[in-house]
């Protein structure tokens, strides 16, 4: 039975490690500036974490093994254990644990701690059940102002966020279905919900950020890349929770400039 | 006159007086009633808590059966079921989560067997209160009830998550399922909370003040340790869910405003005003983070006796161990913030829960050294109890080494609300906890039944639910790192997501085998129960006070007589000694360490 | 793999919960009282009885403290204004009816009324077990009513809370008013409850003697049920507190 126990619990230990070391289903290749560091630090924490789980598996399938009862009543070892091994494993493990997440808090604190540039590309995305829509302040670089009772989901774009036409901050607002925005700029997101939690997540650019009602809550990537990315709603709102995507499109400059133009000329 | 002790109060009683007392509690209750419905013995009710538990984790599995399948076919038609909408796969997975986290995880190791146990591990003839003990499994059994019957009321069952975070659960409008289903969920709740509370009570009292002589507490088994601790954590953490479920009961249905801000739904104003959805998190989660401890506590307290008994050695560093389980109660009350890293809390205030989560890995991480160095230079003796108390430290070990990336905010940013997360507390709550209940039954069945359980099937069951374990939640890990979300009834919509279902497909076929595998156990418990082979009174040749007891044990639990106690709980393989264990009732030996 | 013995020799059926026809392994005999089979003498009892009301308070303390926490956070937190896009404070403190001054005082008579109740009980139960009918009470003791005092003043209290909400809800705030307003209905009303459990555990205690319940016992539950009700005061003190200054 104890070779049974080894054998069973190398396997499982040495395939599993094998599909997270070969990436076999893996996360989709880094597209913002902040990826770069995120996906090393996953690097060393599987290394660390997997180095201790692969140890600890086959110490505990050896064991088993080793000390399988002979059927001889001879007698265990009798110790009550050893408090020096106590203090030096419980040390090691503090330091690997605390010293592990030291290392990653300056990336979060710079994409975290940090406000976004001045410079940056504002874009304010609303949540609400089930749609994402994406509001650009045009020209004037001001939002102009919603009001619930204005809203009226079923026109889509400016009436589904209530935008209140009488305020002159919102004649040159743009509201899009599809979240367009330029490379290699700073993109700041002022995240709102219109009735439940909703979470807005682009899995190529490691960005995730709940979107809850109340708040106007503002974060910042960067996009490196350009191409199309999808979003996902990262956080149960209802019903319609799993067909609540969206699209990102990273493109340079030049074609959100005239993307953004003709947007705006739409609206004339 | 019969003295009493002192203190501030020197009442005696008459000879009189203490012989009538004296009779009723001797006498053991008469009737069918009285001793098997409204029984005040911890013995019945430890069972009764068993069967209740044993119930609710058929219907959860049962509803994680339909989860999964609709999760591959989703447009399939099911006899009896018809096809399961999105709205009813969610309200599938908020029963599944909550009749699971609730009814099988917080009730069977604790009300099932600490309720039976821990008075006779420390040598009592029952709890401290016994009617309050009867009381609180029948408000149990009546929140079980309750919660069922959100099944069957217009709009049906809640769909917001076993998390019910608002407005999503504070607005009767915000989908189906949340009129009338999610009112009874949360008194469901409500009502668990209290009959959690009063088992709390009597656990805590019992420990502190009803122990027997010579039972110190750094001579209590390391069950007994974790079950009052798991207690402890309850106390602290069931009045503030009773809260929350409070305020969010009056929001749902009084119009105040705690945790719903403006909001539309379906384009209408609700009529609620600056509430905060962040405050129901942090409510939630403060009771949320020690729950998973409360699940997970009694099982490594038996897992500790396990390895103990079953490799004929005393358990490696038992002050280390009681000082861990201490840590992780404690330390359990100051990491809430780690489910919140995405919500909009403050940056600085998730870096300051990272580094306390962090820092609750170590007492967890010293536990698992100890049971590898419990096991070391061992005899193991590989019956059903040990294998799945080796099971649980595997278990353990990885649903363990899963928590560390979800810790690290950085790395939270992408994980949060994926598979990985699922994979994390299924394989610690869901696998490694229930564990801990299958080894407490293959353990202790001989001393509640008299008869042993058929150890062919019991060591089936353990290789079919062990490698089928895995195999439905290794590959949720990479589901998840390729960013597959949770709460998605089905995968048909995004296009990245689509593209795991052969991972799905290879968890359902897992599930279906698993699942079917426990069917070998229910077997085994009912017809051991008629048929088993006879017990002896301690046939694991363990040093506890419950094997020194008849098989089962009689209504007062020692027959009349109370234990002394003058040993460990561990003390196996003593050099010198003749047998290779101690009872805990046995002469002192000499201090050999 | 080691086999052991696991003959189970039994020569007489086992019996699982019927009074012990079996005798188990021999156990040294004895010890203190703290957990024999034998119902356990008077200070263990009371001991045992205070430290579970103790045990119970805490659920009770945490309850609180988690309403408090909603409380000072809701005070605080700003909300977004739709008119503006600006985050403002929406917080209106509720003007209080003097009515619960006239409550407080009642409910702290009512707390003295208990305390005296309680240390009429200890005497009565040290004076039958001197007796050997330890039911009937003597003629000697302290016949005041105390307890049917506390049972009155109680009630009083409830029903002048009752009143109180009336004049707030006269006043224009209800429960769903504002922010503040559901806080008071939410602070009094679930300390109101708890009064009535005490107030419960009093009746069951006024009418144990028509049972004839052990004097021991019902000393024990008045005992506990005192220290409850002093426990119940305080919270009100604290609640009126919260509600009048942190406002």
């Amino acid at each position: 039975m104890g070779l049974v126990l080894l054998v069973v619990i190398w396997l499982i230990t040495l395939i599993s490690t094998y599909f997270f070391v070969a990436k076999t289903w893996w996360l989709p290749a880094g597209a913002s500036a902040a990826a770069a560091g995120i996906d090393h630090h996953f690097t060393v924490t599987f290394i660390l974490m997997g180095a201790v789980f692969v140890a600890a598996q086959l110490a505990l399938g050896f064991l088993v093994w080793k000390y399988r009862s002979d059927g001889s009543s001879s007698k265990a070892e009798y110790s009550h254990g050893n408090t020096n091994l106590e203090v030096i494993w419980t040390v090691l493990t503090a330091v690997l644990f605390v010293g592990m997440n030291l290392m990653s808090s300056s990336i979060w604190a710079s994409e975290r701690f940090r406000q976004a540039e001045a410079s940056a590309v504002h874009v304010e995305v609303t949540a609400m059940q089930f749609a994402w829509y994406f509001r650009y302040p045009g020209p004037d670089g001001k939002f102009g102002l919603t009001k619930p009772e204005l809203e009226d989901a079923s026109a889509g774009g400016e009436a589904a966020l209530g935008l209140d036409s009488k305020d002159p901050a919102s004649k040159d607002d743009v509201v899009s279905g599809v979240m367009v925005v330029p490379v290699n700029r700073e993109i700041e997101v002022i995240l709102r919900a219109h009735d439940v939690i909703h979470s807005f997540f682009i899995p190529a650019m490691r960005f995730k950020q709940d979107a809850v009602p109340g708040l106007a809550i503002h974060m910042h990537f960067t996009p490196i890349q350009t191409g199309e990315y999808e979003i996902a709603c990262a956080e149960l709102c209802g019903l319609g929770h799993y067909k609540m995507h969206g699209i990102l499109k990273v493109v340079s400059q030049e074609e959100f400039d005239q993307w953004l133009a003709a947007r705006e000329a739409e609206k004339l | 006159m019969v003295g009493g002790t002192g203190g501030g109060e020197t009442i005696t009683m008459s000879m009189h007086e203490s012989a009538v007392q004296a009779a009723h509690a001797h006498a053991a209750p008469q009737g069918f009633i009285r001793k098997w419905i409204f029984s005040l013995d911890h013995k019945v009710i430890g069972l009764q808590y068993f069967f209740l538990a044993l119930a609710a984790v058929f219907v959860g599995m049962f509803l994680s059966l339909l989860m999964r399948i609709h999760l591959i076919w989703p447009g399939a038609v099911l006899p009896f079921f018809g096809e399961i909408k999105p709205e009813t796969y969610l309200s599938l997975l908020t029963m599944h989560g909550t009749i699971m986290v609730f009814f099988v995880l917080t009730t069977a190791p604790q009300g099932g067997f600490g309720n039976y146990f821990l008075p006779i591990q420390i040598g009592a003839p029952d709890m401290a209160f016994p009617v309050l003990n009867m009381l609180s499994f029948w408000t149990t059994f009546l929140g079980f009830i309750v919660l069922l019957a959100a099944f069957f009321v217009a709009g049906g069952a809640p769909l917001h998550g076993w998390t019910g975070y608002a407005p999503l659960s504070a607005l009767q409008s915000a989908g189906p399922g949340e009129g009338l289903g999610a009112d009874l969920w949360i008194t469901s709740i409500a009502i668990f909370c209290i009959g959690a509370l009063m088992g709390a009570l009597n656990f805590i009292t019992t420990t502190l003040d009803m122990r027997a002589k010579g039972m110190t507490m750094m001579r209590m088994p390391l069950t007994v340790w974790a079950w009052f601790i798991t207690a402890i954590l309850g106390l602290l953490a069931f009045g503030v869910l009773l809260s929350a479920g409070i305020l969010l009961l009056m929001d749902r249905n009084l119009g105040t405003s705690f945790f719903v801000p403006l909001v539309t739904v379906n384009g209408q104003l609700t009529g609620h005003k600056g509430g905060s959805p962040l405050l129901w998190q942090h409510l939630f989660w403060f009771f949320g983070h020690p729950e998973v401890y409360i699940a997970i506590l009694p099982a490594m307290g038996l897992c500790s006796q396990l390895l103990s008994v079953f490799s004929r050695k005393p358990i490696f560093g038992y002050k280390a161990m009681v000082y861990a389980m201490l840590s992780i109660g404690f330390l359990g009350f100051m990491v809430w913030g780690h489910h919140m890293f995405m919500s909009g809390m403050s940056p600085y205030t998730a870096f300051a829960f990272s580094i306390m989560t962090m820092g609750i890995g170590v007492p967890s991480a010293i536990k698992t050294f100890n049971w590898l160095g419990t096991i070391w230079r061992g005899r193991i003796r590989f019956h059903s109890p040990m294998l799945f108390a080796i099971g649980f430290v595997s278990l353990f070990v990885t649903g363990g080494i899963s928590g560390p990336f979800l810790a690290q905010p950085v790395l939270d940013i992408y994980l949060h609300e994926t598979y990985f997360v699922i994979a994390h507390f299924h394989l610690i709550m869901g696998v490694a906890s229930i564990f801990g209940i299958f080894a407490a039954t293959y353990y202790w069945f001989p001393k509640m039944f008299g008869r042993m359980m058929n150890e062919t099937l019991g060591k089936l069951h353990f290789w079919l639910t062990f490698i089928g374990a895995y195999a439905i939640f290794m590959p949720m890990h990479y589901y998840g790192m390729s960013a597959g979300l949770r709460r998605y009834s089905q995968s048909t919509e995004v296009a990245y997501i689509l593209k795991l279902l052969p991972l799905q497909r290879f968890i359902t076929f897992a599930a279906f085998i698993t699942i079917a595998s426990q069917f070998l156990f229910l077997f085994n418990l009912f017809w051991s129960m008629a048929k088993g082979k006879k017990a002896s009174d301690n046939p694991w040749e363990a040093t506890t006070l419950e094997w020194i007891t008849a098989t089962p044990p009689p209504h007062d639990n020692f027959g009349g007589q109370t234990p002394v106690v003058h040993n460990g709980p561990y003390e196996y393989s003593v050099p010198g000694a003749p047998r290779d264990y101690v009872m805990q009732t046995d002469p002192e030996i000499e201090p050999a360490h | 793999m080691a086999s052991f013995s696991t003959t189970a020799t039994v020569d007489a059926p086992r019996i699982s919960l019927g009074d012990g026809e079996i005798l188990p392994p021999v156990l040294s005999g004895g010890g203190d009282d703290r957990s024999g089979s034998e119902k356990p003498d008077y200070p263990t009892r009371l001991r045992r009885a205070r430290l579970g009301l103790v045990v119970a308070l805490t659920p009770i303390f945490m309850l609180f403290v988690s309403f408090t926490s909603a409380y000072i956070v809701r005070q605080g937190l700003p909300t977004l204004d739709p008119q503006t896009n600006l985050l403002v404070k929406d917080w209106i403190p509720v003007k209080l009816p003097t009515l619960l001054l006239v409550n407080t005082f009642v409910l702290l008579l009512s707390s003295l009324g208990i305390e005296l109740a309680r240390r009429q009980f200890r005497g009565q139960a040290v004076l039958a077990s001197a007796r050997t009918a330890p039911e009937v009470s003597s003629g000697e003791q302290n016949k005041m009513p105390w307890l049917a005092m506390t049972l009155g003043l109680g009630l009083l209290f409830l029903f002048g809370q009752w009143t109180a909400w009336r004049q707030l809800a006269a006043s224009g705030f209800y429960v769903s008013s504002t922010p503040s307003s559901s806080f008071v209905y939410l602070l009094t009303g679930t300390h109101a409850v708890h009064l009535m459990g005490g107030i419960l555990a009093l009746f069951v205690a006024s009418i144990a003697a028509l049972f004839r319940k052990a004097m021991a016992t019902r000393s024990i539950v008045i005992d506990v049920t005192a220290w409850y009700w002093h426990f119940m005061a305080a919270l009100w003190i604290y609640i009126l507190c919260l509600l009048e200054f942190a406002r």
